[in-house]
């Protein structure tokens, strides 16, 4: 089935595109992140540009996160506000991102930045995600980790609210500066930061398991509807033809991800998913050192 | 039809003493819209001796190209292990579509100047360098950036790509892919014989997006926030739509 996309400027087959988004779409159900990182370099794998891939993608986990949040609102599974705080500092954030976007740009290195980025924090945060849910498994350190509260640093920063769906009492400022940084990386990175908040809401803010994904997911919808308007007012770049293609396949693979979820055991799904973000940081990991199939990249004047 | 008229047109033409070329292109008008995969323009046309004779021993070279535009082209380099951009160049007038088809591999029907002259090939693509940097750097980024856009299918040669019937009918068949640029193309068609260019003529395909295709990149370009708001309400409608019905289920 061959569908032409006006703003990318090429014809691809809609099948291709469809199955893609579905297998994003089981992604964020399942673990609360967008999928963006998987659907982003996918797209440009397929002959998309870039740039309409990061604006695309990031308009799709829209669509993505809209059931997921109603699927996990449904079972008292968001911590709203919690999420609102995340919101505002993501937005800001976005904001930071867009200028260090142009500012990489021009000197030449957004690239680079970019794969080095996602091998840091790709790398770093399945690592960690990978060694917890092992011993989780295992059952050797299952309390500590079960019982693991917020990092201090979080308890000595000052103005304390209540978040009841966490069951946390600390202060806003901590899910806000979660909110700041991911809202950078989504805007640098083109992806919607699930794979980022959902570590940070677990190890650092300490947050309960299950509003977890809910919460992210709820973040993601906001920060994505803010990072599509921006691209759409600066790049130019959402291409509406590939975002509907993309969301066929998530919104249907999302509710089956969601449903899967609450069957599996979290500590199985956490390391899922930390096998899945290993691989594309390794995947990354080598493009930096072996040579590129591109030696020349054309950027337009 | 068309073909009887070229030859009319063709003898109507005698009086000069230059050999005499009539093309015509299959389709001035490329209509993109959903469903596109690209199309098959055929370039084709009469050449005739200044006597209004088949002409013995000519022959043809077509050139069709994109609009241009300027870019600058970056080349990764290996530092400390790390492949990252380093140098950098610029071109001015680079065309988003080249392709050039002849009867002949032109090495054997014009030399070097000449091809150069008239861009007979994709190695003689002016493509205005500009910055400072040395003729040696100005070759490898030129061959670096005609390598990336002949794997792109947006360059092509083909040196047997033209069909000469009966020393007077010739046509070439060139395809664009669907990733081609919207604008207006220039096709270019050369008489050649003995080395030397002895007739040319020119004819323009527009290229261009119709319907919807149109519609969303008008839209896009013009009403941004608006397009925006639109696209997230699509995913929100999408998104919310499919919660609803795997509910009911």
């Amino acid at each position: 089935m061959d569908v032409y996309l006006p703003i990318a400027n090429l014809s691809v087959n809609g099948l291709w595109i469809v199955a893609l988004g579905a297998l994003t779409g089981v992604l964020s159900g399942l673990f609360g992140v967008g999928g963006g990182f998987l659907t982003t370099p996918l797209l440009i794998f397929y002959g998309i540009p870039p740039t309409v891939a990061a604006a695309s993608a990031s308009t799709q986990v829209t669509g993505a996160s809209v059931s997921g949040v109603i699927a996990h609102g449904k079972r008292k599974g968001v911590d709203y506000r919690m999420g609102s705080v995340m919101v505002g500092g993501g937005i800001i954030g976005a904001g930071i991102g867009a200028l260090l976007f142009r500012f990489f740009r021009a000197i030449g290195q957004i690239d680079v930045v970019i794969n080095a980025l996602y091998v840091v924090l790709l790398g770093s945060i399945g690592l960690l995600m990978a060694r917890e849910s092992l011993q989780l498994l295992r059952g050797t350190a299952s309390k500590q980790a079960a019982r693991r509260r917020h990092h201090p640093l979080v308890a000595s920063l000052p103005w304390r609210w209540r978040f009841y769906g966490s069951g946390l009492y600390i202060s806003p400022l901590a899910p806000a500066l979660v909110g700041v940084v991911v809202g950078i990386l989504t805007m640098l990175m083109g992806v919607g930061g699930g794979f980022i908040l959902v570590p940070a809401m677990l190890y650092i803010l300490g947050m309960s398991a299950n509003v977890v994904v809910g919460t992210s997911l709820y973040n993601i919808l906001f920060v994505t509807i803010a990072t599509t308007i921006m691209h759409s007012l600066t790049t130019r770049a959402v291409d509406i033809i590939l975002v509907a293609l993309l969301l066929i396949g998530s919104v249907t693979g999302a509710q089956f991800g969601s449903q899967l979820a609450v069957r599996a055991k979290p500590e199985v799904l956490r390391l899922v998913l930390a096998a899945i973000v290993l691989a594309i940081a390794f995947r990354m990991f080598l493009g930096l050192f072996y040579q590129p199939d591109e030696i020349y990249t054309v950027y337009p004047l | 039809m068309k073909w009887a008229f070229l030859l009319l047109a063709a003898f109507a033409l005698m009086g000069q003493r230059d050999a005499l070329l009539v093309p015509e292109v299959s389709q001035h008008d490329v209509q993109v819209r959903q469903g596109f995969t690209g199309t098959e323009l055929l370039l084709f046309g009469a050449v005739l001796d200044p006597r209004g004779r088949a002409g013995q021993g000519y022959d043809i070279v077509v050139v069709l190209k994109g609009p241009t535009e300027p870019i600058r082209l970056r080349e990764k380099e290996r530092f400390a292990g790390v492949w990252i951009n380093a140098e950098s160049s610029d071109f001015r007038s680079v065309p988003s579509y080249f392709a050039v088809a002849s009867s002949q591999p032109i090495e054997q029907i014009v030399d070097q100047k000449t091809a150069a002259i008239y861009e007979f090939g994709t190695r003689y693509i002016q493509l205005s360098p500009s910055g400072n940097i040395n003729p040696e750097d100005d070759r490898r980024f030129a061959r670096g950036l005609v390598d990336l856009k002949q794997r792109q299918g947006l360059y092509k040669e083909d040196m047997d790509g033209v069909q000469i019937t009966q020393g007077v009918l010739y046509q070439a068949r060139i395809s664009l892919p669907s990733n081609v640029t919207t604008g207006t193309y220039t096709a270019e068609t050369f008489a050649v014989t003995q080395g030397r260019v002895i007739a040319s003529a020119e004819s323009q395909v527009e290229v261009r997006k119709v319907g919807l295709e149109r519609e969303v990149e008008f839209f896009s370009q013009n009403f941004g926030l608006l397009y925006g708001a639109l696209a997230v309400l699509l995913s929100v409608l999408m998104g919310w739509g499919a919660g609803r019905l795997f509910a009911r289920l």
